[in-house]
């Protein structure tokens, strides 16, 4: 009798063994993602005013290229979809209802541009949908509590302007401030950073010139800044005016201090072609390596960078920052899904997303980590300054954060 | 240089549509009629929503046919009226909780207003001059939108998110599909209506100061009222497709509205045949499709696609799809003669 | 007063580049009657054909030389290929093959040579002009091309057969044919010297904005506008008028508050507007009178 229910037991404890091994292996699919194969979906500018950001797109099609030709993901293919808005917001709107509904992705990953990513906002968060890695540093995007399916990836431009606020306070308290900023989101949210790191100095901004994207050049407004007698020259500013506002300084001699925005510290996109001799000691601040500073070529990150681009995608330029930018963000998503194992449901993908800890991309800075929670989802927090030598970016200082309390 | 004068006896800036022609036999209409109808039913809701985007460009664009098909006056700044119509219906809609129908009519009308004060000057200039007017008024219209002044109501450079309404009294559709008919419903209506108004006495003045302005105006046709009225019709309408697209999208930003929708506008008005009111579907399918496709066709020369294959319409036809229609037609003709 | 001047001497040199253009946009104008979109998008393409030029090895003024050669070229390809065929069309049409060329190029630039920007090099050097901190070196020799442009498309039009005939052709088509002016050709003979004359302006702006396939977008308004302004039937008016965009569009931020430095274009263009409306030929164009 006892050995019967022994028996019983046994058999019932290895039945429940058996179950529960068996569920969890079990593997749990949205949809996009199935056996052999997940579906990425990507919205880029590949046309129009911003399609000098397209190499993002291209970048991170070739290191999904990579990762399937390596095995893939657990065993998994991945599938990149990538569509072009034009940066216009109503075509993004379109081709991310798209890629949700006719192609049906699991995720869609780092779409880029502040206006077309706030038309998407509301549907991916209706349709719970990820939007992952938003390639757009507007503050809003780290907002679990109303938009608990996007989120951001690279450091906020507010984060970015404390920092040189920060900065300014401790090692320039005199400064007459000059501000020339691009009358949009990406401007805006800046200069919103600087005032309000600057808090009671923020009169410390003498003058402030925005300028549109469509004007073919912003000379006009680099003179009004030197007529207002700023000694500091704060360029928040995207590539092409980057390098205007460097070369048109040399050319009418105003020697500021000059700080740039981290969007425009390219060596290979600004610096080389605004000329090195004028932008001798330019500052900013970057979480990602450099390729020009030979201080990463045994780096072991950087040298698979290096490998990557030379198999994978050789038109890429190593010193254009949006090549660095596309590998690093790619990665992350890589770490998100090997992390998702076999439960590859689009609420598991945030749930691991929101779960990185002291994650090290192959391309940050040493000591800039990945960090992300529930409450927090703002995965790179973290800047380092850095200053223009000779030809290429020398790191100054440590590592700081953004956040403004400190 | 040495002459002081140019004397010019200008040749037709547009070209003659006869009244006849303007729309499309009855037999068809209601072939077409039933088709807008029945598609929402077994087509996904991606679709439902492509085709809703239809409507509305078709509506912006047959605007665009009313004022230069019709009145012969150039524009190629229908994206400020357009715009007007979606920020106004946002801002009701947002700020003030009206409810999104009634945001379209208060569109049209002041994007009526808008259009026939901008008539006013624009009463001076043709041909290439208000091309060029009309494009600073697209031009500028972004950068309006972006003033810090206005930005308590517009958001600024973040634009304004817009709810979707859901179908009313409870009946059991989906947004989107709800959409869509009301969508059509606004459209066939107003589609009606400049049918209407081109073959009434005022379309009869638009023509004559299209095909004429100098004959017209010697043979008694006020042309400074009509010309106006045209803007201000045109206008109109364009605010109200622009109202609809805001609801659609539910989304504005300044970068919505830029200087490239008013020259796709364009782009759809000549494809579809100028002054061939039921050729606006097609241009705006034109607008809508072709980009998509020259973007499957290569990625990186997707605007090389695009120009060619707008290259071989307007080659094969010149007229755009009006010449399509005619061809049509003439071939039934002979069929049926047979 | 010093900013007053400041502000007109900035708006002259970014008026050299306004008024580049608005010479080719007038060129195309004398011989085709209309404005043509892909006029900056053509003069785009030229730039980069000299950079690559240049960077193949081949010094700054063959480069020069080719690519007016090659622009001369492609001009009248362009015109006999796409646009002959389009002469019956209307006028509409023809506009709508102007965005499509536009389309082409603009996109073709962008996959041979990507849309970073690229450095290009001037013949005049980058040091401040005279002594002054506002005109540099390379801008003044831009102004001094643009004059010199302009004298020569003077005495082409005017004391030259070609030029003559070119002039007739455009304006009294049918009484040119009538003495045996091939107008066809004249057409293309037009868009050959505006592809030319886009290249060159092409090339003096490009130090300036920096070489890209968007680079001629907001150049291409400007252009426009000044064209207009200044009268679309007179080279010196579009000279002027540029000079005058640029000047009024600086004055306008500066001095109009609040919404002057957001509004600039649109000021600049409200204000030529306003112009036309009193001198709807423009400052210098002929007036032209219509018949029935």
């Amino acid at each position: 009798m006892f050995s019967e229910r022994l028996c019983t037991a046994a058999l019932a404890a290895v039945s429940l063994a058996f179950a529960s091994d068996h569920a969890f292996a079990q593997q749990k699919y949205d949809a996009g993602a199935n056996d052999t194969e997940i579906k990425i979906g990507n919205i880029m500018p590949y046309s129009g005013p911003a399609s000098a950001y397209g190499v993002i797109g291209k970048t991170e099609e070739a290191y999904f290229r990579k990762i399937n030709a390596e095995g893939g993901i657990n065993g998994r293919k991945i599938a990149f979809i990538s569509y072009d808005d034009g940066y216009s917001p109503p075509k993004a709107f379109e081709q991310a209802r798209k890629l949700v509904e006719n192609d049906e992705v699991l995720v869609l990953f780092n779409p880029l541009g502040t206006p077309s990513n706030t038309a998407i906002e509301k549907y991916m968060n209706t349709k719970k949908v990820p939007q992952l890695f938003v390639a757009t540093g507007a503050t809003k995007w780290d907002d679990p509590k109303d938009f608990p399916w996007t989120m951001g990836w690279q450091p906020s431009y507010q984060s970015e302007a404390h920092i040189y606020a920060k900065f300014l306070l401790k090692e320039k308290p005199d400064a007459r401030i000059g501000v020339l900023y691009q009358n949009d989101d990406f401007g805006k949210d800046y200069l919103k950073g600087l005032k309000d790191a600057l808090g009671a100095k923020s009169s410390l901004i003498t003058a402030e010139e925005s300028y549109e994207a469509s004007e073919p050049s912003i000379d006009g407004h680099i003179v009004k800044l030197k007529a207002s007698g700023a000694n500091v020259f704060i360029s928040i500013t995207t590539p092409k005016f980057a390098a205007q506002a460097i070369k048109k300084l040399a050319e009418i001699d105003w020697h500021p201090l000059h700080i740039l925005s981290n969007v425009s510290a390219s060596v290979g996109g600004v610096m080389r072609p605004a000329g090195f001799e004028n932008s001798q000691g330019i500052l900013s601040a970057s979480y990602a390596k450099d390729a020009s500073e030979t201080q990463w070529d045994n780096d072991p990150g950087m040298k698979k960078l290096y490998a990557f681009l030379e198999q994978y995608y050789p038109e890429g330029d190593r010193l254009n920052a949006s090549v660095v930018y596309g590998y690093g963000v790619a990665q992350t998503l890589v770490k998100v899904l090997q992390m998702c194992g076999d439960d590859l449901t689009r609420a598991n993908v945030m749930k691991q997303a929101a779960s990185l800890k002291e994650f090290e991309p192959d391309t940050l800075l040493p000591g800039i980590k990945i960090n992300t929670s529930p409450t927090d989802y703002a995965p790179i927090k973290q800047l380092q300054m850095m200053r223009f030598e000779g030809e290429k970016w020398e790191q100054i200082g440590g590592i700081m954060s953004g956040e403004l309390t400190e | 240089m040495s002459a002081a004068e140019d004397v010019v006896t200008e040749g037709q800036a547009v070209e003659a549509v006869p009244k006849r022609a303007m729309t499309l036999g009855a037999g068809t209409s209601v072939v077409v009629l039933l088709l807008l109808l029945a598609v929402p039913i077994f087509a996904k809701n991606f679709i439902i929503f492509q085709m809703t985007m239809l409507l509305i460009y078709g509506l912006a664009v047959m605007a665009l046919n009313i004022l230069t098909g019709g009145s012969g006056q150039f524009s190629l700044g229908q994206s400020a009226f357009y715009a007007i119509g979606a920020y106004t219906s946002a801002i009701l809609m947002e700020h003030f909780n009206v409810n999104y129908a009634l945001t379209l009519p208060v569109a049209g009308l002041i994007c009526f207003a808008v259009g026939y004060l901008f008539g006013q000057p624009a009463l001076r200039l043709s041909g290439v001059y208000l091309a060029l007017a009309t494009f600073a008024l697209a031009t500028a219209m972004p950068q309006l939108l972006k003033l810090g002044f206005f930005e308590h109501w517009t958001g600024g450079v973040q634009g304004l998110v817009v709810t979707k309404p859901d179908a009313p009294f409870g009946l059991k559709m989906g947004q989107d599909m709800w959409l869509y008919y009301f969508t059509l419903a606004i459209t066939i209506a107003i589609y009606v209506a400049s049918v209407n108004l081109l073959r009434s006495r005022s379309g009869r003045a638009f023509m004559a100061i299209r095909d004429n302005e100098i004959a017209a105006s010697a043979m008694g046709v006020d042309v400074a009222l009509y010309k106006t009225l045209a803007f201000g019709v045109s206008a109109g309408i364009t605010g109200v497709a622009g109202g609809l697209g805001a609801i659609a999208v539910q989304f504005v930003a300044p970068d919505s509205y830029t200087i490239t929708l008013a020259i796709a506008l364009f782009l759809g008005m000549v494809v579809g045949g100028v002054g061939w009111l039921p050729g606006s579907i097609v241009g705006s399918a034109f607008i809508i499709f072709v980009p998509n496709i020259a973007e499957s066709i290569s990625k990186g020369l997707s605007g090389a696609v695009f120009g060619v294959l707008l290259f071989l319409v307007i080659f094969l036809v010149p007229h755009g799809a009006r010449q399509v229609a005619i061809v049509s037609q003439q071939l039934i003709a002979k069929l049926k003669q047979r | 007063m010093e900013l007053f001047t400041n502000q007109i001497l900035a708006g002259i040199s970014t008026g050299a580049i306004y008024a580049c253009m608005a010479l080719a946009v007038v060129m195309i104008y004398q011989a085709i009657d209309h404005l043509n979109f892909a006029q900056g998008e053509m003069a785009m393409f030229s730039t980069f054909i000299s950079w690559q030029l240049m960077q193949w090895g081949i010094p700054y003024w063959w480069a020069f030389l080719l690519t007016m050669a090659f622009s001369f070229a492609a001009g009248i390809a362009i015109e006999r290929t796409l646009f002959k065929p389009l002469a019956k069309a209307p006028i509409l049409t023809q506009v709508a093959g102007f965005i499509a060329l536009f389309s082409i190029i603009n996109s073709c630039a962008g996959l041979i040579w990507d849309f970073t920007i690229k450095q290009y090099p001037t013949p005049f050097g980058s040091s401040p002009f005279l002594g002054s901190q506002l005109i540099s070196t390379h801008q003044a020799g831009m102004i001094g091309v643009t004059v010199l442009l302009l004298v020569a498309l003077y005495f082409f039009f005017q004391y030259t057969r070609v030029g003559l005939a070119m002039r007739a052709a455009a304006s009294v088509p049918e009484s040119a044919r009538l003495v045996g002016i091939n107008t066809s050709w004249m057409i293309a003979l037009g868009w050959g010297m505006a592809a030319g004359i886009g290249a060159i302006a092409g090339i003096l702006i490009a130090p300036v904005v920096f070489l890209e396939p968007n680079m001629m977008g907001g150049v291409l308004i400007y252009g426009f506008a000044a064209a207009v302004l200044g009268g679309l039937t007179s080279p010196f008016g579009a000279v002027v008028g540029g000079f005058l965009v640029g000047i009024v569009e600086n004055l306008a931020g500066t001095y109009i508050p609040g919404v002057g430095n957001e509004l600039k274009l649109p000021i600049a263009l409200a204000l030529i507007i306003t112009v036309l409306v009193v001198k709807p030929a423009g400052l210098f164009g002929r007036p032209i009178v219509k018949r029935v």
